[in-house]
């Protein structure tokens, strides 16, 4: 792991204004590195749908994020309610958003399953009452 | 011409090396070194913001004097549709272009026609290429320089047809030559602009391999110009325009958009807000759009720096003029159409990038953020560079050294004079009794006081640290 770069970052809780933040840092850093325009723009839907997941279900969370020449390792971490059926969630256009968030655009259940398309592998480990774990890797 | 010539240059007698401009600096292409601001050519991509911004009028803009007529024998002015809205209660475009016949050119073509001819263009490329949708407009040079050195994912994006100030510059030298014989060099074609931005397109163009620009003149040096002279022809105009509104309607953001008949557009103006947009469209976050207008400026080209109006009143004097000007575009030139399509496409370059491969640009990039930790955080532009994390990053690129942080230097200065007060405490305690040995080492760390303490000046931190010195730098560390 000596020939990684590692970012962390901290979403708080009910900013809509401020997801986003995370994702775009993260995609300035792998522009500089010079990684292909496809697993950036991967890399950034993936982070941007985690965060907003995040602030909508989760009372925020933290991100950590492993960049390594050959693969780029995103761990986001929450200790919100927990997904109690995770093949439903993944249905395209499953959400138990809330109002508010489907008045602000968000909640259209499109956000994991996004996060599956963008990346090459996806888990999900999730406890209701304790929280949820997304790992997700994109690959070089 | 070299890849990245700049308009903006730096008058050093007037630049106190203040922060304004590299705080301002969308791209942070600006230094402070030697205590003076330096632009890095790479990273700037012509905004005029640290024109716009600079309190000492220090940052200055190349451009043409008038003197250039002298040069050719015959002479086409081209208007961007900004000088209009320059002036008060215009009630006729025509005594403007007028006025610049009496000013010295012998003919004028408006920019604001050929826009009208690249708006129809635009439509048919946008509804012919879909597969690109959304489509970004390359009016704003500053936006395709911004997008070459940015955005890669977007450089597909770009429309691929040449500005309306290039497309009236090859239509007014067709028109010249075939009104005068004379050979196509003989014939100065010379773009009135409001700002800087065009001026080093004229030199340096993107998308097309060479400009038909001889010459960009600022619209501030000719606007006082022509004032009088429109006096005169007030009452006489000639009849010389051609564009109708959708052409003078470039001059201001969504101008354009309004000439593609669609509503799927985006219209965005300021560069911080087009840097917004863009970043969201990387993302896949603006869906079901066609067209994005983008404008460096606030209000569009009428915010440029080289124009006198203030942007929101020249849009007000824009909604006058409009009632004036036909809804119908200029009729097509009646000579061969011009070629609107670029012929040479624009490619990335990676001007930020870290490291020459991935895993070097991987242990720069730890270097970065673990010298960023080290600094304060404040952001305060004292050591010449914008952010903390802009110094880190130049100092890992080996273009400054860590005591450039005054906040850093500032500590160094206290642990050295509580050094030296320990040894003078010292000998005070054995009667002031100095050994040889000590009071060398009292002499070098005063000696090492003074140049720390000197190096807090704005002028002392050099473009490259000195010779010798790690990235921790001069005798800090």
């Amino acid at each position: 792991m000596d020939e990684s770069l590692t970012l962390h970052f901290t979403v708080p809780p009910d900013d809509f204004t401020r997801a986003g933040e995370a994702s775009s840092s993260t995609k300035a850093t792998l522009k500089q590195l010079g990684l292909p325009a496809d697993v950036i723009r991967r890399v950034s839907i993936v982070m941007y749908e985690g965060e907003i997941n995040m602030v909508i279900h989760a009372n925020g969370g933290e991100i950590t994020v492993t960049i390594s020449p050959d693969q780029i390792t995103m761990v986001l971490k929450d200790a919100g309610p927990g997904i109690p059926d995770i093949q439903q969630a993944m249905q395209a256009g499953w959400s138990t958003a809330s109002g508010a968030a489907r008045d602000l655009g968000f909640g259209a259940g499109m956000g994991l399953p996004n996060m599956k398309k963008c990346a090459d592998t996806l888990d999900i480990d999730s406890t209701v009452g304790v929280g949820t774990t997304v790992t997700a890797v994109v690959r070089l | 011409m070299e890849k990245f010539f700049h308009s903006v240059y730096l008058d050093d007698s007037l630049c106190r090396g203040c922060i304004n401009c590299i705080k301002r600096c969308p791209t942070r292409a600006i230094r402070v070194r030697n205590g003076k601001a330096r632009i890095i050519n790479e990273f700037c991509i012509d905004c005029g913001e640290c024109v716009r911004t600079c309190s000492y009028h220090a940052k200055k803009l190349h451009r043409d004097t008038l003197d250039i007529l002298n040069q050719f024998d015959y002479t086409v002015a081209l208007p961007a549709p900004s000088l209009y809205l320059q002036y008060n209660n215009l009630t006729d475009v025509n005594i403007v272009l007028t006025a610049l016949l009496q000013l010295g050119f012998d003919d004028v073509y408006e920019v604001a026609a050929a826009a009208e001819l690249v708006s129809a263009a635009t439509r048919t490329y946008v509804r012919e290429h879909q597969d690109a949708w959304p489509l970004i407009s390359t009016a704003c040079p500053c936006v395709v320089r911004l997008i070459r050195v940015r955005f890669p994912s977007l450089v597909e994006h770009l429309l691929p047809l040449k500005p309306p100030v290039e497309v009236a510059a090859e239509l007014a030298r067709r028109r010249a030559i075939e009104r005068t014989g004379l050979p196509a060099d003989r014939i100065g074609i010379i773009f009135l602009s409001p700002c800087p931005a065009k001026v080093t397109y004229a030199k340096e163009p993107l998308g097309i391999q060479k400009s038909q620009l001889d010459g960009v003149l600022a619209i501030q040096d000719i606007y006082p110009l022509l004032l009088g002279r429109m006096k005169q022809v007030r009452d006489n105009p000639r009849a010389l325009s051609a564009a109708g509104r959708v052409g003078v309607g470039w001059g201001i953001s969504g101008g354009e958009s309004n000439g593609m008949g669609s509503d799927r557009y985006l219209a965005a103006d300021g560069i911080e807000n087009v840097i917004r947009v863009l970043e969201e469209l990387e993302d896949d976050r603006l869906t079901g759009l066609q067209f994005i207008e983008l404008d460096a400026c606030d209000g569009g080209c009428v915010g440029g720096v080289l124009n006198v109006e203030n942007p929101f009143v020249a849009r007000a004097k824009l909604q006058q003029l409009n009632q004036r000007l036909s809804a119908r575009p200029a009729p097509p030139p009646p000579e061969a159409p011009a070629s609107i399509a670029w012929d040479a496409p624009v490619k990335y370059e990676p001007v930020f990038r870290l490291g020459s491969s991935v895993a070097e640009g991987i242990s720069m990039a730890r270097r970065v953020e673990a010298l960023t930790e080290e600094f304060p955080g404040l952001d305060c532009g004292c050591c010449g560079a914008p952010s903390c994390h802009a110094l880190a990053e130049d100092i890992v690129r080996g273009q400054a050294s860590k005591s450039y942080c005054i906040h850093i230097l500032r500590d160094h200065i206290h642990t050295l004079s509580n050094t030296c007060a320990g040894l003078v405490a010292e000998a005070a305690a054995q009667g002031g009794e100095y050994s040889q040995e000590r009071l060398q080492e009292l002499a070098g760390q005063l000696d090492q006081l003074d140049t720390e303490i000197t190096m807090m000046d704005v002028g002392h931190r050099p473009a490259v640290p000195p010779e010798g010195t790690d990235e921790e730098g001069g005798t800090v560390g």
